[in-house]
């Protein structure tokens, strides 16, 4: 018995499939923006001079790097509220992205910095620059230029992880998928639409992060 | 009183001591050669005076005031000893004239039209008034050193190390370095300088300081102490140059 293929069947639910992409937008937007700060901070802490801070950090890093990110949303969302943390699904997605980007890109941050030469640091102190003062305006910048490609990719990986977060009821792509196929059991047509889907946003979101790493590394005059 | 006082300076890596009680002051316009083989100690010490390196044992005297080595002491004290390195050292992603700019205005609060007025007169004076608005990648290693001279005299030190800044630089590109240098001390700025440049130490430097194994070995007018060396260890140094 041959399968008879119908995407028509696909079209009356196309709001929900639109409301996924933009919840799955909005996830990615905050989740990659508070990640990255995240990231950024927390390999300002890696480099701390009291070592229990780097330390803190150093365990988090590997804690969220050697669990998979449907325990850690698991955990957000189901086991805090033992603690009396009790969070929407779209308050516990985003923050286990958060979470999740934070970690990785600490790590990646972190490369960056080292492969600033140690030499630019100290004409930096020898400018009688602040550690903060040096890692403001002499670390960061050419620092996320030379990982930018390794951040960008991470940022993508997590914007298709967050298809799991259909597992707590987030109204995502990957929910509205699930629940259209739930309605007309067109599993094949549904899922063959959001792959294509979420092909066109990792493909957008490479090129926007493309546009913003040549509008952030640019040769642009502060003077 | 002198402008800089080291008091019995002590500096280990791990076992290997580095510096073995270095005593030395810095007057006021005082042009400093620091000479002596490689690994005598030179550069450790250079940077012992900017605090780039914590010393195990001493005083570094700056002023009259004994500095620690507290981060507010250390920052202190970079306020009034500039440095300039053998590797340049600009900041990649700055022009020559934000280079220069940059610390006036983030650690003196300088305003911007106050930092850039300062920056344009000190590349002027090393003589990239065209230059201004090169990034480092756009520039020679001659012009390059000249842009980080101008980035430590923005910051008007009392006292400019300069650890062998032609050292890096293709021979042809030399003299416009040691030039400004010259200029420097001509102009009476306060000046310690690693170098290899003996005859540049000779015409220009009021003391010639011998380091050899951690140690000031032989000290005087350079052109005393070239023309009679009084230990074995400089006359073989200065004769294996010539
Ligand atoms: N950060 C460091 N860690 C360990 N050893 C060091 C460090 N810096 C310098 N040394 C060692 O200390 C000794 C003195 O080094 P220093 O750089 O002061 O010599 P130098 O006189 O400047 O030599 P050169 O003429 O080659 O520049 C050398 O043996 C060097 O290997
Ligand atoms: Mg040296």
């Amino acid at each position: 018995m041959a399968y008879k293929f119908d995407f028509g069947a696909i079209v009356p639910h196309w709001e929900l499939l639109l409301d996924g992409v933009i919840l799955t937008t909005e996830l990615t937007v905050i989740g990659a923006v508070v990640g990255v700060g995240l990231g950024i901070m927390g390999a300002w802490a890696r480099a701390s001079r009291t070592p229990v801070i780097s330390q803190i950090v150093g365990v988090y890093v590997e804690l969220i790097r050697n669990t998979p990110f449907l325990i850690q949303l698991f955990f957000i969302f189901f086991g805090l509220p033992a603690l009396g943390v009790k969070l929407t699904e779209l308050q516990a997605a985003v923050l286990a992205m958060i979470v999740n980007l934070g970690a990785y890109s600490t790590e990646i941050v972190r490369a960056g910095i080292q492969a600033v030469p140690h030499g630019q640091i100290e004409a930096a102190q020898s400018l009688a620059m602040s550690r903060l003062q040096i890692f403001r305006y002499v670390i960061i910048l050419p620092a996320l230029q030379k990982i930018w490609p390794a951040l960008s990719s991470q940022i993508v990986i997590v914007m298709l992880g967050s298809s799991v977060c259909s597992q707590i009821a987030a109204e995502e792509l990957t929910f509205g998928a699930n629940y259209i196929q739930a309605l007309n059991f067109r599993a094949f047509e549904v899922y063959f639409i959001v792959t294509g889907i979420y092909l066109v946003m990792s493909i957008l979101l490479r090129m926007v992060l493309k546009v913003l790493g040549n509008y952030l590394f640019e040769r642009r005059r502060h003077v | 009183m002198s402008l800089v006082e080291l008091h019995a300076i002590h500096k280990s890596f791990g076992e290997l001591q580095v510096l073995k009680g270095i005593n030395l002051s810095i007057d006021e316009g005082q042009v400093i050669a620091l000479i002596g083989k490689s690994g005598s100690g030179k550069s450790t010490l250079l940077r012992t005076i900017n605090g780039l390196e914590v010393i195990d044992d001493g005083a570094i005297i700056v002023d009259g005031k004994k500095i620690s080595d507290r981060d507010a002491d250390l920052l202190g004290l970079r306020l009034q000893v500039g440095m300039v390195f053998q590797q340049f050292n600009l900041f990649p992603h700055y022009t020559a004239l934000e280079n220069v700019m940059l610390s006036p205005q983030v650690v003196k609060k300088q305003s911007k039209a106050d930092a850039r007025k300062v920056a344009e007169e000190m590349l002027i004076k090393v003589g990239l008034a065209d230059k201004m608005m090169h990034y480092p990648d756009q520039l020679s290693g001659g012009q390059q050193q000249r842009v980080a001279i101008a980035r430590a005299l923005a910051m008007k030190p009392k006292v400019l190390l300069c650890d062998e800044v032609t050292s890096a630089l293709d021979p042809e590109l030399v003299n416009e370095v040691l030039a400004v240098v010259r200029q420097l001390a001509e102009e009476g700025m306060t000046l310690v300088m690693v170098t290899h440049e003996m005859r540049f130490a000779r015409e220009v430097c009021d003391k010639l300081v011998f380091m050899h194994q951690g140690r000031i070995h032989e000290t005087g007018d350079p052109e005393e102490v070239f023309a009679s060396p009084k230990t074995p260890e400089l006359s073989s140094f200065v004769g294996g140059l010539a």
